[in-house]
């Protein structure tokens, strides 16, 4: 069927309707991504260029910038980056998914409770706990090191992941269990052979989900890895910004270099990304 | 039976041979030994997260001497402090600034835009919208945060030269140097950033209603102002009270912005509970203060997660 969504008598106005429909998403898609692109295009030009002529595009395509940003710091940063996102989003994957496998697949005694602590673990903030975390990760040596962003950035994602496979688990048949244990699988089979295998796509969501919280973080990143050179992204380009704010394009091609891997990551996981927010947050 | 096995997916299939031996032991009846799925992740939340949130009210009373480091209890002292502090309550009233305009645009705008969205008859058009709008979402605050620093910039900036452009030159001000205006250009960039990510949770909400019922509304003759409004408001109510709760309890951490565009400045105007404490605890070394600060987020947080549990069961009485 054709979806005609302005009904047939109403045709002139539709026609004006749908026109200003379309020039208001295309007037907001300019404002969203021009300072995107002249964020990106600022990294070819010199303090000259942006200085006096900010629409312009760059008089040489040189990339000078980048390669001086990525030289005077933007690769230990990002090295950070990768580092303690890819171990962050390992150790939250493999202690969530353990989690909702306990809480959704087996007969463990007193489950409520433990469910109510993994879910209140929602609500709880990183800027409530960062006071005492500072003094807690000194004492065990954690300070300064890439260990304390790893631990805590899963933590405090934990709850969330957890919650998430969990509504995915739940509405996996039963009668996987019953026959799985009727061919003599142990709990752990169960869990690696067979469940986990098929919340797939689930944990693709929430790979992407924890990608994007540990590559943007700030607050943690600051105050446990700030003016070392173990700092991640973020802060690595306040501090960037401090030492060679005055060669814009420098700072412009640092932000560029530190954006475009994610955006990159949510374009390839796009399909997953939507259909993890919708089975998560759906219910 | 056997279409239960069936169900079983290939890779599964355990070996016919370890059948018998232990198909009544697979599970114990009492469940003890499941503890060790939910163990590691019970440890890790109570060491790192629900202690230091316990042991932020034992720091909030005490005081750090910062010559001698010494520590002593000071009770209530604090917190008393906190009711005298200007900056404490400003900082206050600019979160609830933080909050109430991204109500404005993060749930009401978004609610609206991702309506307009699906309502398009092209599904590539619809895929096309909601990712466009979502790039600055996926980006670091950081990075949006120095972004809008530059376009802020007097002078040089590209929000003065598109007002130059446009004839406006009376707008022209130093945005975030202006103690009148800092915070609420903070606002509005945290505005572009993030109505993107509100517009595609309501779409996948919007998503969810069954075709049929629009369907039934056209052939009723509702125009489409009245279908959002008596269809698909009702239908994602669930997904606006979410988007709400997950709005003010962001407004009240708020940090991340603040800090790269202005670090609170000019004179303490645009500092938020958040920067606050982070002046205090980390720059003043005043972990007792910064703690007692850290106190006040925490309240206004459980409080919208209690409301969040509220709305949720009543829905679930009324479903």
């Amino acid at each position: 069927m054709v979806r005609r969504p302005w009904g047939r008598l109403r045709r002139p106005w539709a026609v004006i309707a749908q026109t200003f429909v379309h020039a208001f998403l295309i007037c907001l898609g300019v404002v969203v991504i021009y300072p995107l692109i002249w964020m990106a295009l600022n990294g070819f030009r010199t303090n000259l260029e942006i200085f006096g002529t900010p629409f312009a595009l760059p008089v040489s395509w040189s990339w000078d910038n980048y390669a001086r940003a990525w030289n005077e710091g933007v690769r230990n940063y990002l090295t950070t980056s990768v580092l303690v996102t890819v171990a962050s989003a390992l150790c939250t994957i493999l202690i969530s998914a353990w989690a909702a496998f306990g809480l959704a697949r087996t007969r463990m005694p007193g489950k409520s409770l433990f469910i109510l602590v993994v879910l209140g673990g929602l609500m709880l903030s990183p800027t409530v706990a960062v006071i005492p975390l500072v003094q807690m990760l000194r004492d065990l040596g954690l300070y300064n090191t890439r260990w304390a962003l790893i631990v805590l950035y899963t933590a405090f994602r934990v709850p969330f992941t957890t919650f998430l496979i969990r509504a995915y688990m739940v509405d996996l048949p039963r009668e996987l269990d019953e026959a799985a244990t009727i061919d003599g699988a142990s709990e752990d089979q169960l869990f690696w052979r067979i469940l986990l295998p098929l919340c797939r796509p689930i944990i693709i969501s929430c790979v992407i989900l924890h990608v994007l919280f540990a590559w943007n973080e700030y607050l943690f990143a600051m105050v446990f890895t700030g003016g070392t050179e173990l700092a991640t992204l973020p802060v690595g380009l306040t501090a960037i910004m401090a030492k060679h704010g005055t060669n814009y394009g420098e700072v412009f091609a640092a932000m560029t270099i530190s954006a475009l891997p994610i955006i990159l990551v949510f374009f390839a996981g796009q399909r997953y990304f939507v259909r993890g927010l919708s089975e998560g947050i759906g219910k | 039976m056997t279409s239960a096995k069936l169900a079983v997916p290939p890779t599964g299939a355990a070996s016919p041979a370890r059948r018998s031996s232990r198909s009544t032991h697979a599970r114990s009846p009492s469940g003890w030994m499941s503890f060790r799925w939910i163990a590691t992740s019970f440890i890790v939340l109570i060491w790192f997260v629900y202690y230091p949130i316990i042991d932020n009210f034992v720091v909030s009373t005490t005081s750090q001497d910062i010559y001698t480091s010494e520590v002593s209890y000071v009770g209530l002292a604090n917190y008393a402090r906190l009711l005298e502090d200007p900056v404490v309550w400003h900082s206050l009233w600019n979160n609830v600034l933080y909050a109430g305009i991204s109500i404005v645009f993060q749930v009401s705008g978004a609610f609206v835009l991702a309506a307009i969205i699906e309502d398009l008859t092209s599904e590539r058009l619809r895929r096309f919208w909601r990712a466009i709008y979502f790039v600055p979402s996926a980006i670091s605050i950081t990075v949006t945060g120095l972004l809008f620093y530059f376009i802020y910039q007097p002078g040089v900036g590209l929000l003065d030269a598109a007002l130059h452009m446009l004839g406006l030159n009376a707008l022209i001000r130093p945005w975030l140097g202006d103690a009148h205006t800092a915070i609420y250009a903070i606002i509005a960039m945290s505005q572009w950033q993030g109505f993107g990510y509100s517009v595609l949770l309501f779409a996948v909400a919007i998503q969810k209603i069954p075709r049929e019922v629009y369907d039934a509304a056209r052939i009723d003759g509702a125009g489409p102002l009245e279908r959002l409004w008596k269809l698909t408001f009702p239908f994602t109510r669930e997904m606006t009270g979410l988007m709400t709760i997950i709005t003010v309890t962001g407004a009240f951490q708020v940090f991340n912005e603040v800090m790269v565009m202005t670090a609170g400045g000019p004179n303490n105007s645009s500092q938020v509970l958040g920067t606050w404490l982070y002046q205090k605890a980390f720059v003043e070394d005043d972990f007792g203060y910064g703690a007692a600060i850290a106190a006040v987020v925490f309240a206004v947080t459980m409080l919208a997660g209690a409301v969040q549990l509220w709305y949720t069961r009543r829905r679930r009485v009324h479903w």
